[in-house]
């Protein structure tokens, strides 16, 4: 398990180094963005952030407004695989390295982050403290009012965002290995 | 009312940031049988640390608060009413505050009610008894993750090759956790319902996560089934997270009910490592606080 330290912008080469198993700390800016901006993006929209060589993260953080500034109060990924009909697409159009979330997806992203030099890097579901504690500031949002503040374009500051490289920009999925040794592992057990 | 909104709060905020004692003491033995230097030793790490620091800062374990399932059991006469109003009224609050996330959408428009309130949500299930003294409170807060990996079968199944029995049931909820991989935020627990119609069936699979992980089931072949199915999902390698690894499961939980001589089915509800499952005793008003469950 190596551990590489990540500062966005990030560059093709430095995504292109990466491998399945490799353990990261991203700092740097972070987008979020989930299930309302996919469909958003997908169906022609386009957004006031730019995110070039940026880091997308599927997430509804919890925030609350602390004497006009928002404040994170939890923070962690959402599943990512309701994204997969669109994620590909949305890596182009934005021209994304990086998309963290939970869970995995498919062959249509993978193939995806061959093409366009992207990874997806798997946060600890459920960690929303952990992670939390990892932004350090709120910078900005976008489409609040259209989506509501789960759905909405957060832009956070973060330093050493913990994350696992479960598909790298080479066609490697940990979920598809593990899918298949575990069914492998199953049929025997049965 | 007025003490009786508060305590639910209490309960709605312990509920959100601290998880219950028999989870945590399952999560703890998982760590310690994970291979070191591995990611998915890295991921018990990050969740124990993230027990540690929502409880500290009184803040949410895990950003999606799910559905808010309030399960109330109250001597005969009680005021369902009362209850529910004062309830929604918590919730609001904590929403407010940040214990819960904006999680009540309206499926046609989109539009978020900012409160959790709305038509569906909360949820209530409200039962009685002539014997019981106070109000039994249990809360459980399900994230929409773990949420949508649950899955309902009908047997018999000739897909996974599931007949209608023991066996058959086996192989049902061990597919369940096959499809779900690390998708539902593992290692989780599974709460399974034999029997009952479609929304019966799920409704009571959920019940069935009210039961701590250290109890037993009152019939031995479903105690010994209980067991089985997580040692051997254990074995799957998929792991925290699905990142591969010895701790697929942390329990597993299977409650009957009747069925319709037609019907078959066998739901699985999946919990999240995140299981937040709290409950109080309160007085039969609701005023005062008898006891902490969990």
């Amino acid at each position: 398990m190596m551990l590489m330290e990540l500062q966005t912008p990030i560059s093709e080469d430095v995504i292109r180094s990466l491998h399945v198993g490799d353990l990261v700390e991203i700092t740097g800016i972070v987008h979020t963005g989930r299930d309302a901006v996919h469909k958003f993006l997908h169906d022609g929209g386009s957004l006031p952030v730019d995110m070039r060589g940026g880091v997308l993260y599927h997430c509804g953080p919890v925030m609350v407004k602390e004497d006009g500034q928002w404040v994170c109060k939890a923070a962690g990924p959402t599943t990512s695989i309701r994204e997969e009909p669109y994620q590909a697409e949305v890596i182009q159009k934005l021209g994304l390295r990086v998309v963290i979330g939970k869970g995995g997806m498919g062959d249509k992203t993978s193939a995806g982050c061959k093409e366009f030099g992207c990874v997806y890097l798997h946060a600890v579901g459920g960690a929303a403290q952990v992670l939390a504690e990892c932004i350090k500031k709120v910078r900005g949002v976008s489409m609040l009012e259209e989506f509501g503040s789960p759905e909405a374009v957060w832009e956070l500051e973060v330093e050493k965002f913990p994350c696992v490289v479960t598909m790298d920009s080479h066609g490697g999925s940990l979920h598809k290995e593990v899918l298949a040794l575990s069914k492998e592992a199953l049929a025997k057990l049965l | 009312m007025a003490g009786l909104k508060d305590n639910l709060l209490e309960l709605i905020r312990r509920t959100s940031a601290e998880m219950p004692d028999d989870v945590n003491r399952v999560l703890i033995d998982a760590l310690k049988a994970e291979e070191q230097r591995t990611t998915a030793e890295f991921a018990l790490k990050t969740i124990h640390a993230n027990i540690e620091l929502a409880k500290k800062k009184s803040q949410p374990i895990c950003q999606d608060t799910g559905s808010i399932l309030f399960y109330v059991h109250g001597p005969v006469g009680g005021d369902q009413l009362t209850f529910e109003e004062a309830a929604r009224e918590a919730v609001a609050e904590a929403t407010k505050r940040g214990f819960l996330r904006q999680n009540s959408v309206d499926s046609l428009t989109g539009k978020n009610s900012g409160t959790n309130l709305g038509p569906g949500t909360p949820v209530f299930h409200f039962t009685q008894a002539r014997d019981a003294a106070g109000l039994d409170v249990r809360l459980i807060l399900k994230g929409g993750g773990c949420e949508n990996v649950g899955v309902q079968y009908s047997l018999p199944d000739s897909r996974i090759g599931a007949d209608r029995d023991l066996k058959g049931c086996r192989r049902a909820i061990l597919d369940a956790v096959l499809q779900a991989q690390g998708k539902g935020c593992g290692p989780g627990v599974l709460g399974v319902c034999i029997g009952g119609d479609r929304a019966t069936s799920y409704a009571f699979s959920k019940e069935q996560l009210l039961r701590t992980l250290d109890d037993h089931n009152p019939s031995p072949e479903l105690d010994a089934l209980e067991h089985e199915i997580v040692a051997t999902a254990n074995q799957l390698g998929i792991g925290p997270m699905g990142f591969g690894g010895r701790t697929t499961l942390l329990g597993c939980k299977i409650g009957v009910v009747n069925r319709l001589p037609a019907s078959y089915f066998v739901s699985v509800s999946y919990m999240c490592w995140a299981f937040r499952r709290r409950g109080v005793v309160l007085s039969a008003d609701g005023g005062r606080i008898e006891k902490w469950l969990y």
